[in-house]
């Protein structure tokens, strides 16, 4: 594997970081509404594994889906628009916020239904033989549903290539993890005979790697994978329900950053020049997405 | 005469056919088993990469036929029970019948899931249902039921062919041994297949041939399509009530033209409407249909009444079972008493 761009890399998790920040910082200003679910803290997960991805693969992303969206390669002002229930909305302003689908992408906000679809995708891939791989983000929280052992079962069963990623945040809402899990995670998934991998990090030059082999390995030998990754959501669960103290939170900030870890590895005029840069992309996707038109109400 | 069962079976292998994208995922479905109640028998050992028989996971093969759909394929589910469609409904409500909709549509996902339903069989409380009510009202959801009576498998085959779905395709159990029946058939009665417009699922009206005009309007679907028909018999030879019977094949209620080309303009010339069904009473789709009519005709409808099962569970003994059931002689009875309104 060729050495990672760390400019790049920066560039995608800072990406990232600005969009929603600005979504947290505008809710107050009545431009969203609705509801939204920030991946503040969590950037690393879906640019070290989504840098892997090819033309044709499939992304099933879940409630909090604006990162993984944007770096699938999604457009911000249309993820803007979405969240303002604009016309131009990646959905059309359906879907809003947990709802949105832009070529092989597709997120819903039901915890644990994308993973039977995920599993379907990736057979559907493999019957059709475009090689194309399904990679399928959940979270903690969806470990408690049902419908993701079934789903487990069946891609073991027919080797479906599908590659779940399990974002462990280790909260699911207000609930942390330990009132809420029993067991351990990737006996979860070796249960079913699928390998999976786990790291606790927030460095994207350590999930790199590890994701790009599960992927590799996926491509010459089809069928399910699980990447189990312990991460840190710095932001509420939503909008204003955060119920942590606020010494957590910000000693995982202290700790945790993705952004303050990679961009130890750059120049800081390297560095300044990648943030005016995004900086300036979202603000003009804000503004672009914010003189878009509702769309009429029958739509 | 070929029965509903071989119709079937003949639809699914035609679609198999047709189309190389169609798949059929569902438990104990190979061969020489074929399914619990065999209808696709047959298909296992003649497209074996094709057939997925699965684990008992009624929600995930509802949401793998999704993933499957939305690439491309064209999944046909069979849910052993319709009793066990409650295990998928998350899936139906908030992920199949969503995806054509939620990002800004259209998008096709285009699978059928078949079910039997219904009871008679002595299976008890959680074997016997017809549930399809909690179905009726999902947008997006097309819900089919076959009757015997035209091409119960080519109505499965269109589905599965032709519908951008979703669809779910309802098999009432007793109709798989009944011979499908056409005019031929049905020396008694004057049977016309209507086609409707922008639909490949037709309705059917039976009128007692010989008759004077009908003076009551039967309105039913699947089996309990055929209780009102035998019952039509009865009233016109025993009780000299002459009734029509309309049956749709599409039971799902947005954009039915079942109702302004077929059942409203029938209840003009008789007035009295009388619905029959094997769903419980309360909220199903006798209850729209009466309501639809009310709100189309106002006083020029009479007349108003169901026919359908007691608002209890399905009980497994036979005489129980029975009295919870819709009959014949309930649907003549009803009929009679109308006739006095």
């Amino acid at each position: 594997m060729s050495a990672p761009d760390n400019a790049a890399l920066y560039r995608a998790l800072y990406l990232i970081r600005r969009f929603e920040e600005t979504v947290l910082e505008e809710f107050a200003s009545g431009v969203f509404y609705g509801t939204t679910h920030t991946y503040i803290g969590e950037e690393a997960d879906a640019v070290g594994v989504l840098s892997h991805i090819r033309d044709g693969d499939v992304v099933f992303s879940n409630h909090r889906c604006h990162g993984h969206f944007i770096a699938y390669g999604g457009d911000l002002r249309a993820l803007f628009a979405e969240l303002m229930g604009k016309a131009g909305g990646v959905s059309g302003g359906r879907g809003g916020s947990q709802h949105i689908h832009w070529k092989d992408f597709y997120s819903n906000g039901i915890l644990g239904s994308t993973t039977p679809a995920a599993a379907g995708a990736a057979l559907a891939e493999k019957l059709k033989g475009t090689g194309a791989l399904t990679v399928c983000f959940i979270g903690d929280g969806t470990l408690g549903e049902g419908v993701l052992y079934e789903s487990l079962n069946m891609a073991a069963l027919w080797g479906a290539p599908v590659l779940y990623v399990v974002e462990n945040n280790r909260i699911a809402q207000t609930t942390p993890i330990e009132l809420a899990l029993a067991g351990s995670i990737p006996a979860r998934f070796e249960a079913f005979g699928i390998p999976a991998r786990e790291l606790d990090t927030s460095d994207v030059l350590e999930i790199l790697p590890v994701a790009g082999d599960l992927i590799a390995e996926m491509r010459a030998d089809p069928g399910p994978r699980a990447l189990i990754l312990h991460t840190c959501r710095f932001g509420p669960h939503s909008k204003g329900d955060d119920t942590r103290p606020a010494e957590l939170v910000e000693k995982m900030r202290a700790e945790r950053d993705p952004l303050t870890i990679h961009a130890a590895r750059l120049k800081k005029t390297e560095r300044t020049a990648i943030e005016d840069e995004v900086n300036a992309e979202v603000t003009a996707a804000f503004a672009a997405a914010k003189a878009e038109p509702m769309p009429e109400p029958m739509n | 005469m070929p029965t509903v069962l071989d119709s079937l079976n003949d639809g699914l292998h035609r679609a198999f056919a047709e189309d190389e994208r169609v798949l059929l995922l569902g438990e104990d479905i190979l061969d020489p088993y074929g399914g619990a109640f065999k209808v696709p028998r047959g298909l296992a050992t003649r497209y074996p990469d094709r057939v997925f028989t699965s684990p008992v996971s009624e929600a995930g093969l509802a949401g793998v036929a999704g993933g499957l759909a939305l690439r491309g394929l064209k999944p046909v589910v069979e849910i052993m029970f319709g009793d066990f469609l409650m295990l998928a409904a998350d899936q139906i409500l908030n992920s199949l019948t969503k995806f054509g909709w939620m990002y800004g549509g259209p998008l096709d996902v285009p699978l059928v899931i078949r079910t039997p339903m219904g009871g008679r069989r002595g299976y008890g409380p959680t074997h016997s249902q017809t549930i399809e009510k909690h179905f009726l009202g999902v947008p997006g959801l097309a819900v089919l039921a076959p009757a015997a009576l035209g091409d119960p498998g080519a109505l499965l085959a269109d589905a599965i062919l032709r519908d951008p779905g979703p669809v779910l395709f309802v098999e009432n159990k007793l109709l798989y041994l009944e011979p499908v029946r056409g005019a031929a058939h049905l020396p008694e009665f004057e049977l016309e297949a209507h086609t409707l417009p922008g639909d490949y699922a037709p309705a059917y009206s039976l009128r007692i041939a010989g008759a004077p005009p009908p003076t009551l309007t039967l309105a039913s679907y699947g089996y309990a399509a055929e209780l009102a028909r035998r019952a039509a018999l009865q009233l016109a030879y025993e009780h000299e009530v002459f009734a029509e019977v309309l049956v749709p094949t599409r039971i799902s209620f947005p954009g039915n033209a079942f109702f302004d080309d077929l059942l409203i303009p029938a209840l003009r010339q008789t007035g009295r409407l009388l619905a029959v069904e094997e769903g419980t009473r309360p909220l199903g789709w006798a209850a729209e249909v009466l309501a639809r009519a009310a709100e189309a005709l106002g006083p020029q409808l009479r007349a108003a009444g169901r026919v359908a099962a007691a608002d209890t569970p399905i009980p497994a003994s036979t005489p129980m079972e029975r009295a919870a059931l819709p009959q014949i002689e309930d649907i003549v009875a009803a009929a009679v008493k109308m006739m006095r309104l």
